[in-house]
């Protein structure tokens, strides 16, 4: 007998629903819906009482409705009201309508609370599940604060049913989930583990879900399941057991069961009793062996349940990583799926040899699958299949064999779904760089990527190839008569012109000697391109063109003719019109020995970490498909696993007592960026040539977008010859009253920093990473001349933050007027003291001397980071070393209002992370802190207690310093 | 654990829809669409497993779906499931509805929406498994109608019923 019969629905709701579907337009639905939530809502709010039996009806009615998209309202009430009927379908249909339709922040939660709270002491087995379900399903924080202690409780009673008890397990976890701070181990959690002896495998399956939970939040209070898991699972996967009951699935001993067993495992490292070892690597063996056994019954379903198994047991296997024969035959056993004729087995093999490619142990045996995996690129159906078959080649990609993947993934790129070119455009160029032996196949591979994925190159591929040859000479030649060839093209890339234009400014003298590539013909040519691009490339192609005047005399003529045509003198874009005028001019005045100087050569770029790799993290999250063994392990290792990364201690690079002194002697390193000319000044001779500065038309990858845009390549000065700087006589600053900068800076980037009856000293800045600029601006307040006003940053002898570059040049400063000083900042390495600013002038005859301490904090290098409640924990949990932690409570001095102190957090640079937290009144952040010589990775949580005006702030970070540093900061601003 | 379940017929409208997260009404029609369009682009004998859309979290998560004639069922499920076992989960589901409905269709779960509901609540709860034992299911299910139907006797009146 079918357990729904088809007729006895209710009447009424029929019609309605047949209304809807016979409706013949939108426009019609939608009238016959309003018509009948009318006609709902009068009956709801009629004198005459309904019946159970009406209140359902229409509350089904309002589901559905719902279901079409529509919002509703209004019924929430009845809906309260049928959960306290005795009747069990108006119970039902009550917390069905609650659990669909109202959200957690709802204000009838109390009520509903009342209701369940009845129906979970009704000793009722179906009105206790009801109940529990309920609550699982809404999950709210008030439910969780009124339930967490009763449903522990139910759980582990004596004479709960099963079922009752299957669904408090859930209801449990869910809560966990929710608010894990109300969830307290107690006395029920020893004998939660004992349910996975239970007689009923649906208890047992629940139990195992609840505890693979919890036992991640504190494993030690659930260690003993892991031998219990291992027992029960023993005996499902030899068949030992015949309490399987009816939870054989398709010939296959309790599937879902075996799964989440195995998982639960996964929580914890191999166990360490000897015995217990033993007994799980024989439960791993059979079920490897009985994956070559042959299949039970043809349907795919019995496939299915019977790899489900094997699947999860190669994802244990894979997480020990300490048994290199189970890890081998886990390797053949995915080589067999790989060829499969399921697509989904060859799906899921993929993405589990991904992470079996990480294990020192079975990286060459997954490289032996190279052909395979490399047929599924060209030959798979499905775009998800493709995507895992790229993830694989670049995880098993290594030294032997990177020429071959490379080679593959660009030939695949041409034909690659518009979807996943850009992630596979990146994997190339994160390859080639990785294993390029000889920097021409480097060179060769990117200008490839440019020419079959042009579009989906992004601009940090292409920085970094200009970044290599610029840092390797050997490749100069080779990438200049490479781009020289690419650009015969008659269509190429734009992004091929502004590699090709930078490389040829830079290094077309060395295929110069060649007729067929003589400068005039290289010049030609990239002018051909130049009416078919966009404007930042137009840019680039000018500076390109200024640099050929340098390198080749003989067409200075030729470009001084196209600089001064009136599309680029006149170009509406201020941009190419300033970069055409200032060369040109540049061009006419300067002598050679001048221009040899100025557009010398760019100097090597200090090497930090790949862009690109950068890009990649962000686009997969971190932890993610790094080709490197080591990294990968240990983003996966869980509770009780290896790796604690421990600080190193801090290798302090230059404090650099950066003042004006350096302007003369060579700048440390001298950027792109870092360049002063006065091309309109009468007096040329006063330029300062000693001073090694090159034009590029790109300085840093993270400047360079400023460079490209703001027109900051060249920045006339009209007074270069009065730098005369008095180097302050009384230069002993420790006797000067140095002013802090207010505590506000910490969270802020932009203000006053100072102010006194003269000066007013304002400040903008901005942080990207481990950079930093800073423009001050100094304000004279009087009506009087400022005389002989200069400025310089003295970082002390501890200081890492390392000023790179700062122009100041105006040795007065008029009445009322404003000059302005920029700062290039690096973080070197973590940091307390901060640089002070010393300003020294003239004013009506007496000197003045200031200094401020600049409001550059470590936490200007933070980079949010966003992640979910399940990662921050795990993190959070990882840096539990009592030394990387510090905590402070204290007192506020601030009124303790929400959104000023998620302002202030978000200003202090950590991304702040919504719905973390169990408790919504804490505040909980992420962020890394970007330094030259290394990244530190900080988790932030903040616990204000209203009542007792006091915050407790708690920081976890990988470095000792760094968690004090911050602490120290963020305490300050509350 | 499961984030959403959803099912819809070949032209995207909506069957049933049940989230294990809170979205507001809009954004939950919008997953629905979004999932749809993800879902009925593909070939029929591709895998049936793909990351899941921006809506829902995007890589982090996977929809899990089969297709069974007029209708898509489709889980959405974070990293901590697996993958074939969600996969059967839905076959017992359908195989659940089949006996309950006895041949099931589309229309069924139209009318019966309620009863669907029931159902699935037999055996997924706050987007966990509950239970993967399809006669358990069933039990369950029986009793419930068992009682539904003592009651009914008892109210419903013959009379013009809208």
């Amino acid at each position: 007998m079918p357990a729904v019969s088809k007729g006895d629905g209710m009447r009424g709701l029929a019609v309605f629903i047949s209304d809807i579907r016979n409706c013949k337009s939108k426009e019609a639905e939608i009238k016959r819906i309003n018509k009948e939530l009318a006609n709902i809502r009068s009956k709801f709010k009629g004198d005459k009482a309904l019946d159970g039996y009406s209140k359902k009806k229409y509350v089904c009615k309002l589901l559905f409705i719902f279901l079409l998209g529509h919002d509703i309202d209004f019924g929430h009430m009845e809906a309260v009201n049928l959960l306290s009927s005795n009747k069990y379908t108006e119970k039902q249909i009550g917390y069905l309508f609650i659990s669909v339709l109202v959200n957690s922040n709802s204000d009838l939660i109390s009520l509903i609370n009342n209701a369940i709270k009845n129906d979970l002491s009704s000793r009722n087995p179906t009105f206790m599940n009801l109940a529990l379900h309920c609550i699982a399903n809404v999950g709210s924080r008030e439910m969780a604060e009124a339930f967490a202690a009763e449903v522990p409780r139910i759980l582990v009673a004596g004479d709960t049913m099963d079922s009752v008890k299957q669904s408090a397990a859930l209801c449990l976890l869910r809560l966990n989930r929710t608010s894990p701070d109300l969830v307290l181990m107690g006395e029920w959690t020893t004998r939660v583990v004992h349910l996975l002896n239970d007689q009923h495998l649906g208890v047992v399956t629940a139990a195992t879900s609840l505890i693979t939970t919890l036992a991640q939040k504190s494993p030690e209070d659930f260690k003993t399941s892991v031998s219990l898991a291992v027992a029960r699972l023993s005996r499902i996967v030899s068949s030992a057991s015949t309490d399987l009951q009816d939870y054989t699935y398709y010939f296959v001993a309790a599937p879902w069961l075996s799964v989440k067993l195995l998982r639960l495992l996964q929580c914890y490292p191999p166990p360490e009793d000897g015995a217990i070892r033993g007994r799980l690597t024989e439960c791993l063996e059979t079920i490897l062996n009985k994956a070559q056994e042959p299949p039970k019954s043809k349907k795919v379903q019995h496939s299915n349940a019977k790899n489900a198994v094997l699947f999860e047991a190669i994802s244990l296997i894979i997480h020990h990583d300490s048994e290199p024969t189970l890890l081998v035959r886990a390797c053949n056993q995915l080589g067999q799926f790989l060829q499969h004729r399921e697509t989904n087995l060859r799906y899921l093999a993929l993405e589990s040899m991904c992470t079996l490619a990480s294990s020192e142990f079975s990286h060459e045996a997954v490289k032996t699958h190279i052909e395979t995996v490399i047929n599924a690129l060209k030959s798979e159906r499905d775009v998800s299949v493709r995507q895992r078959a790229v993830d694989l080649l670049y995880a098993m990609c290594d030294r032997s064999n990177a020429k071959q993947i490379v080679a593959e993934m660009l030939s695949y790129l041409e034909t690659a779904d518009y979807s996943i070119r850009e992630e596979i455009v990146l994997k190339v160029a994160i390859l080639a760089e990785k294993y390029a032996v000889d920097y021409t196949w480097y060179v060769d591979t990117i200008l490839n990527l440019i020419r079959f994925a042009g579009d989906y190159v992004s601009d940090e591929v292409w920085y970094r190839v200009i970044q290599i040859v610029i840092n390797r000479d050997e490749v100069q030649g080779y990438a200049a008569k490479t781009v020289f060839e690419a650009l015969q093209a008659p269509a190429c890339h734009e992004n091929l012109v502004k590699v090709g234009g930078y490389i040829l400014g830079e290094f077309g003298n060395l295929i110069a000697g060649d007729s067929r590539s003589s400068p005039l013909i290289q010049f030609d040519l990239l002018h051909s391109k130049f009416h078919l691009c966009s404007v930042p490339t137009r840019a680039l192609l000018l500076s390109a063109y200024i640099k050929f005047i340098n390198l080749f005399p003989e067409v200075k003529g030729t470009i001084q003719e196209v600089l001064r045509s009136d599309s680029q003198l006149r170009n509406a874009d201020v941009e190419l019109q300033q970069r055409a005028v200032e060369y040109l001019r540049l061009s006419c005045i300067a002598s050679t020995d001048i221009l040899a100087t100025v557009l010398e050569e760019m100097p090597p770029f200090p090497e930090r970490e790949s862009s690109i790799l950068a890009k990649l993290k962000r686009k997969k999250g971190p932890g993610n498909l790094h080709p490197d063994l080591d990294e990968n392990r240990k983003e996966r290792s869980v509770n009780g696993g290896t790796v604690a990364t421990s600080p190193t201690p801090s290798t302090d690079l230059l404090g650099l007592g950066s003042t004006i002194a350096t302007q003369n002697s060579a700048p440390p390193a001298s950027k792109g960026a870092s360049l002063l000319v006065d091309v309109f000044s009468e007096n040329i001779s006063a330029f300062p040539v000693e001073t090694p500065v090159a034009v590029g038309p790109v300085a840093d990858e993270n400047f360079s977008r400023d460079i490209l845009y703001t027109g900051g390549l060249l920045v006339g000065i009209q007074s270069w010859e009065s730098i005369p700087y008095i180097k302050p006589k009384n230069t002993d600053m420790r006797y000067l009253p140095l002013a802090p900068f207010p505590s506000r800076f910490v969270c802020k980037n932009n203000g006053v920093l100072y102010e006194n009856q003269l000066l007013q000293i304002g400040l903008k800045s901005e942080f990207r990473q481990n950079l930093g600029r800073m423009y001050v601006f100094f304000g004279n307040k009087t009506s009087t001349q400022f005389m002989n006003f200069a400025a310089s940053v003295v970082c002390q002898d501890t200081l890492q933050a390392h000023i790179l570059y700062y122009k100041l040049l105006y040795p007065t400063v008029d009445g009322g007027a404003q000059l302005q000083q920029i700062l290039n900042i690096e973080c070197v390495s973590d940091f307390v003291d901060a640089p002070v600013l010393n300003i020294q002038f003239r004013y009506g005859g007496t000197l003045q001397n200031i200094a401020v301490k600049l409001p550059i904090t470590l936490n200007k290098f933070f980079q949010p980071t966003e992640m979910t409640s399940q990662d921050f924990f795990q993190r959070w949990k990882q840096l539990g070393a009592p030394q990387q932690e510090v905590q402070n409570i204290f007192k506020a001095k601030h009124s303790m209002d929400t959104e000023v102190t998620k302002a202030k957090i978000m200003g202090f640079g950590a991304a702040l992370l919504d719905g973390v937290d169990p408790n919504p009144s804490n505040f909980v952040g992420a962020g890394v802190i970007h330094t030259k010589t290394t990244q530190v990775g900080c988790l932030l949580r903040l616990e204000p207690n209203i009542q007792a005006q006091m915050y407790r702030l708690t920081l976890r970070t990988s470095r000792d310093t760094v968690s004090q540093r911050l602490c120290d900061l963020l305490s300050e601003q509350f | 654990m499961i984030k959403a379940i959803l099912i819809f017929n070949n032209h995207g409208k909506p069957r049933l829809s049940k989230f294990y997260e809170h979205y507001n009404e809009d954004t939950e029609q919008q997953i629905i669409r979004e999932t749809f369009h993800l879902v009925s682009k593909r070939d029929e004998n591709v895998c049936n497993f793909l990351e899941g859309g921006m809506l829902i979290g995007g890589s982090e998560n996977r929809l899990i779906y089969r297709h069974y004639a007029t209708l898509y069922f489709v889980f959405c499920v974070d990293s901590s499931e697996s993958e074939l076992g969600i996969l059967d989960l839905i076959q017992v589901f359908v195989e659940t509805l089949d006996k309950c409905f006895e041949n099931v269709c589309e229309l069924d779960l139209i009318f019966h929406v309620d009863k669907v509901h029931n159902i699935l609540a037999e055996m997924v709860m706050g987007g966990m498994v509950l239970e993967t034992n399809m006669n358990e299911i069933i039990i369950q299910v029986d009793a419930q109608n068992k009682m539904e139907k003592s009651e009914t006797f008892i109210f419903q009146s013959p009379r013009q019923d809208r």
